[in-house]
């Protein structure tokens, strides 16, 4: 099912964060969300992941309308969300959260998450508690949780912000590893223009609450259209 | 000095020998405050998260009223449940006066500021991220709410205990809506303010170890709570 967002506007205590913004996300992709701080990057993600509902505007998935089946549209979906979002408890319980959500049985999900923790080397971290962790532990951790219920759908904010490339790598090999795997649909909000380069097959470029421009990778980078998308990938000020 | 040795010997003899009436007197006391503090945790958990969280009339009145109430006089609370309860009142007709229902009525109400005050900072001071992050791993709205309240459980715990300490050490509420009458209304507090005033110090000193040994003892059980899961 593509992802249809029809002009979506969502404002923040008189602050708008999107403007009548339509975007539609194909099912099976990749896709990187780009653009400046304060652009709407993350609030387009919150709201195409059914965290958050829109100002105004419609979500849909394929037939799905998201008002309508937000309850069961959630379940087939997997968010990473920047900062610190660990909840208050071990990582086993951390990334078992939603295994015990869906009412998965004990035994299979002890497996689950057992493995999950082996694919993003955290093993020997599955009692300690959240707080314990590095700061790359812990998003890692974030990325274990909302990989292990196998989303069809994968939402990642800044997945690996201020971190070192050792834990950037071990989280984009788990991606990568997993999409080799299923044919998953993923939206990743991101600055690193690198990265970008690494796992997006289409790229988005969002400016002042709307996407500007929307291409396959190469081309965004190789012959973007919209000049501040120029300006931007090539580290020139946009503001 | 020697009336001291002799009143602390007694008191331990009546805890050792577990005398009936001393028993009774505990059970009672455990009775009443444990209900008034579920009762008021309920209430008070539910009226924080509500008050953090959702479109509240006149919150920030609310608010302020908790915090203001959390110094609440206990004997304030007592005289006015009971012209409220007594014969003459609006609700004479329950008929609860005189009895442990009007205690944990008095105790619901000394309890629900301090829960309810202590929960809402605990839940104010969780980042709507957790709520986010719990949504977008699968959860319905409710089962976000509660991710909510989990993490914030140390806090709201911690208010709980509050309350309990403040309803089991209270005297002045229960004693007026209470009676103080043997055997049916006659708690700790109550009990040592009246063994003192008798004289009675025996009785008086081995309910004052049992309070300080329960109170050691539920904040015991929390610490532990809490170190083990931050060790």
């Amino acid at each position: 099912m593509n992802i249809v967002l029809s002009n979506i506007s969502k404002s923040y205590n008189g602050t708008r964060a999107l403007r009548e913004c339509s975007v539609a996300i194909e099912k099976g992709i990749s896709t990187a969300v780009i653009g400046p701080n304060g652009s709407g990057k993350s609030t387009l993600l919150r709201i195409a992941a059914l965290i958050e509902g829109p100002g105004s505007g419609k979500v849909s998935y394929g037939e799905f309308r998201s008002a309508d089946d937000v309850k069961k549209l959630r379940q087939l979906i997997g968010v990473v969300l920047s900062g610190d979002t660990l909840f208050n408890d071990s990582v086993y319980d951390n990334v078992a959260y939603g295994l015990k959500i869906r009412k998965m049985n004990k035994n299979e999900l002890r497996g689950k998450v057992s493995d999950m923790l082996a694919s993003l080397s955290l093993s020997d971290k599955a009692g300690k508690h959240a707080m314990e962790l590095s700061s790359g532990e812990a998003q890692r951790v974030a990325v274990a949780r909302a990989l292990v219920t196998e989303p069809e759908y994968l939402f990642l904010d800044e997945p690996t912000a201020s971190l070192d490339p050792l834990n950037t790598e071990i989280i984009e090999n788990a991606l990568q590893e997993i999409r080799a795997l299923r044919r998953m649909t993923i939206v990743t909000v991101t600055h690193n223009m690198f990265q970008t380069k690494r796992i997006a097959d289409r790229v988005m470029m969002m400016y002042e609450g709307k996407v500007i421009e929307e291409n396959i990778t190469g081309a965004i980078f190789d012959s973007p259209e919209n000049e501040i998308t120029r300006r931007f990938i090539n580290g020139i000020m946009v503001y | 000095m020697e009336r001291l040795f002799y009143s602390i010997k007694e008191a331990f003899r009546l805890i050792i020998t577990l005398d009936s009436e001393m028993l009774g007197i505990v059970s009672l006391s455990l009775g009443v405050s444990i209900a008034a503090i579920c009762f008021a945790s309920l209430a008070g958990i539910v009226l924080a998260y509500a008050l953090a969280f959702r479109k509240v009339p006149l919150k920030a009145f609310v608010v302020s009223t908790m915090n203001t109430f959390m110094g609440l006089p206990p004997v304030v609370v007592g005289l006015v449940l009971y012209l409220l309860l007594s014969r003459s009142g609006p609700m004479g007709f329950m008929k609860l006066l005189y009895t442990p229902y009007a205690m944990v009525i008095a105790q619901v109400l000394l309890a629900l500021p301090i829960i309810t005050a202590m929960s809402h900072a605990s839940l104010v001071a969780v980042r709507p991220a957790i709520k986010y992050a719990a949504k977008g791993l699968g959860a319905s709205d409710a089962q976000a709410s509660i991710a909510v309240v989990r993490y914030a459980r140390y806090g709201i715990i911690s208010s709980v205990m509050a309350g309990l300490g403040r309803v089991m050490a209270e005297v002045g509420a229960v004693l007026i809506v209470g009676g103080n009458i043997a055997g049916y209304t006659r708690v700790m507090t109550t009990t040592i303010a009246l063994e003192y005033d008798k004289g009675n110090f025996e009785l008086a000193i081995a309910l004052g170890i049992i309070l300080l040994l329960i109170a050691l003892i539920l904040n015991s059980a929390l610490y532990m709570y809490q170190r083990k899961v931050y060790r």
